[in-house]
C-alpha cells in the first residue's frame, strides 16, 4: 500500500516536471538560437574598438557590452584579459565581466515569461547598476587602474 | 493582431518562431554565415544538454520531496538568514547558463519563493568555482578574491532592492 502510494508520488512528480519542462523548452531553444546568432555575428575585435580610456564612459560601456553579450563566463575572462593587454582600465573590464553574467538582454524575454516581466526588467536594471558599483569597489580595494 | 497570435500559440512558441524567421532570413542572404551560426548552435546545445538533465533531476526531486509548504518555509516569507544562505550557496554551486535555471525558479516562485532570493540566486551564478583558477590566471588572486566577496555581498543588496521595486515589500 505504502509502496503504491510512493510510486504514484514519483509518477506525479515526473509528470509535473515534464510538464514544466515542456513549457520552458521553446523559450530556451529561442534563447540558444539568439546566443548562437550573436556569437557568430559579433566579431571579438569589436570589443577592443569601443573603449577609449575614459574613466566615466569606460565602465558604463563595459557594463553595457557585458549586458548584451552572453555565454560562458570564461569567454568574458579571455576577452577581459585581451582588453587588459590593450590598456583598457580594470574599471571597465570588471564592469564588463560582472554584467556578462548578471545582466542578460538576450535572455530577457525568457526571464520575463518565466519569472515575470516586472521582475525581469527590475532585476536586470539593478544588476546593471550594481555591476558598475562593484567595479568601482573592487578597483578601489585592490588599488589598480 | 500580434497579441492574438501570441495568445493562441503561446509566448514561448512565438519567441521561438521569431528566432526561426531570423535564421531563415539570414540563410536567404548569407548561407555560409547561417552554416557557421548553426555550428555554434549545435555546440551550444551539446554543451548545455548535461546541465539540462541535472536541472530536470533537481526539479523532479523538488516535486517529489518538497511540497509548497516546505518551500515557503525555506525560501518564502520569514525564511530569514537561512533563505539567504540557500539562495547564495545554491547560486554559487549551480552550473551551466543562467537561463537553464529559469524553469526551476519559476516553479519555486509559484510555490512561494521570494523575489529577493531568486534575484540573489541569479546574481551568485556569476561566481563559478571551477572557473576561479582561470580568473586568477588573468587578473590575479587579490582581484579574484575582492570581486568574489563583493559579488556575494551585492547579491543580497541586489535581492533587497529587487524585492522592494517589484512592490511586494521587504518580506516578499
Amino acid at each position: 500500500m505504502v509502496k503504491t502510494a510512493h510510486l504514484n508520488a514519483q509518477k506525479q512528480a515526473f509528470f509535473n516536471t515534464t510538464r514544466a519542462f515542456k513549457k520552458s523548452l521553446p523559450i530556451l531553444m529561442g534563447v540558444l538560437m539568439l546566443l548562437a546568432l550573436a556569437d557568430a555575428l559579433i566579431p571579438k575585435q569589436t570589443y577592443r574598438l569601443i573603449f577609449s580610456g575614459n574613466w566615466f564612459f569606460d565602465p558604463l560601456m563595459g557594463a553595457a557590452l557585458g549586458s548584451i553579450s552572453g555565454g560562458n563566463p570564461l569567454t568574458s575572462y579571455i576577452i577581459g584579459g585581451e582588453l587588459r593587454q590593450e590598456g583598457v582600465s580594470m574599471l571597465a573590464i570588471t564592469a564588463f565581466i560582472v554584467s556578462w553574467v548578471t545582466v542578460g538582454i538576450i535572455q530577457l524575454p525568457a526571464e520575463a515569461v518565466m519569472l515575470g516581466k516586472r521582475f525581469a526588467i527590475v532585476r536586470n536594471a539593478v544588476s546593471f547598476c550594481t555591476s558598475i558599483v562593484i567595479a568601482i569597489f573592487t578597483v578601489l580595494t585592490i588599488g589598480i587602474k | 493582431m500580434i497579441k492574438k497570435i501570441i495568445e493562441k500559440v503561446g509566448v514561448g512558441e512565438a519567441f521561438l518562431f521569431l528566432a526561426v524567421i531570423g535564421y531563415v532570413i539570414l540563410g536567404i542572404f548569407d548561407f555560409a554565415l547561417l552554416r557557421d551560426v548553426l555550428y555554434v548552435l549545435i555546440r551550444l546545445i551539446v554543451r548545455i544538454a548535461p546541465i539540462l538533465l541535472i536541472v530536470f533531476v533537481v526539479m523532479f526531486f523538488t516535486h517529489l520531496f518538497f511540497e509548497g509548504q516546505r518551500i515557503v518555509r525555506f525560501l518564502g516569507k520569514g525564511s530569514g538568514f537561512g533563505g539567504w544562505m540557500v539562495a547564495i550557496v545554491g547560486g554559487i554551486v549551480s552550473s551551466g547558463p543562467i537561463y537553464m535555471w529559469y524553469p526551476l525558479l519559476s516553479d519555486l516562485k509559484e510555490k512561494g519563493m521570494k523575489d529577493s532570493l531568486i534575484a540573489s540566486f541569479l546574481y551568485n551564478r556569476a561566481i563559478k568555482i571551477p572557473l576561479l583558477p582561470m580568473m586568477v590566471h588573468y587578473f590575479g588572486w587579490d582581484f579574484t578574491l575582492a570581486l568574489s566577496i563583493y559579488m556575494i555581498l551585492f547579491s543580497v543588496v541586489n535581492g533587497v532592492i529587487v524585492q522592494r521595486l517589484t512592490q511586494r515589500g521587504p518580506e516578499g
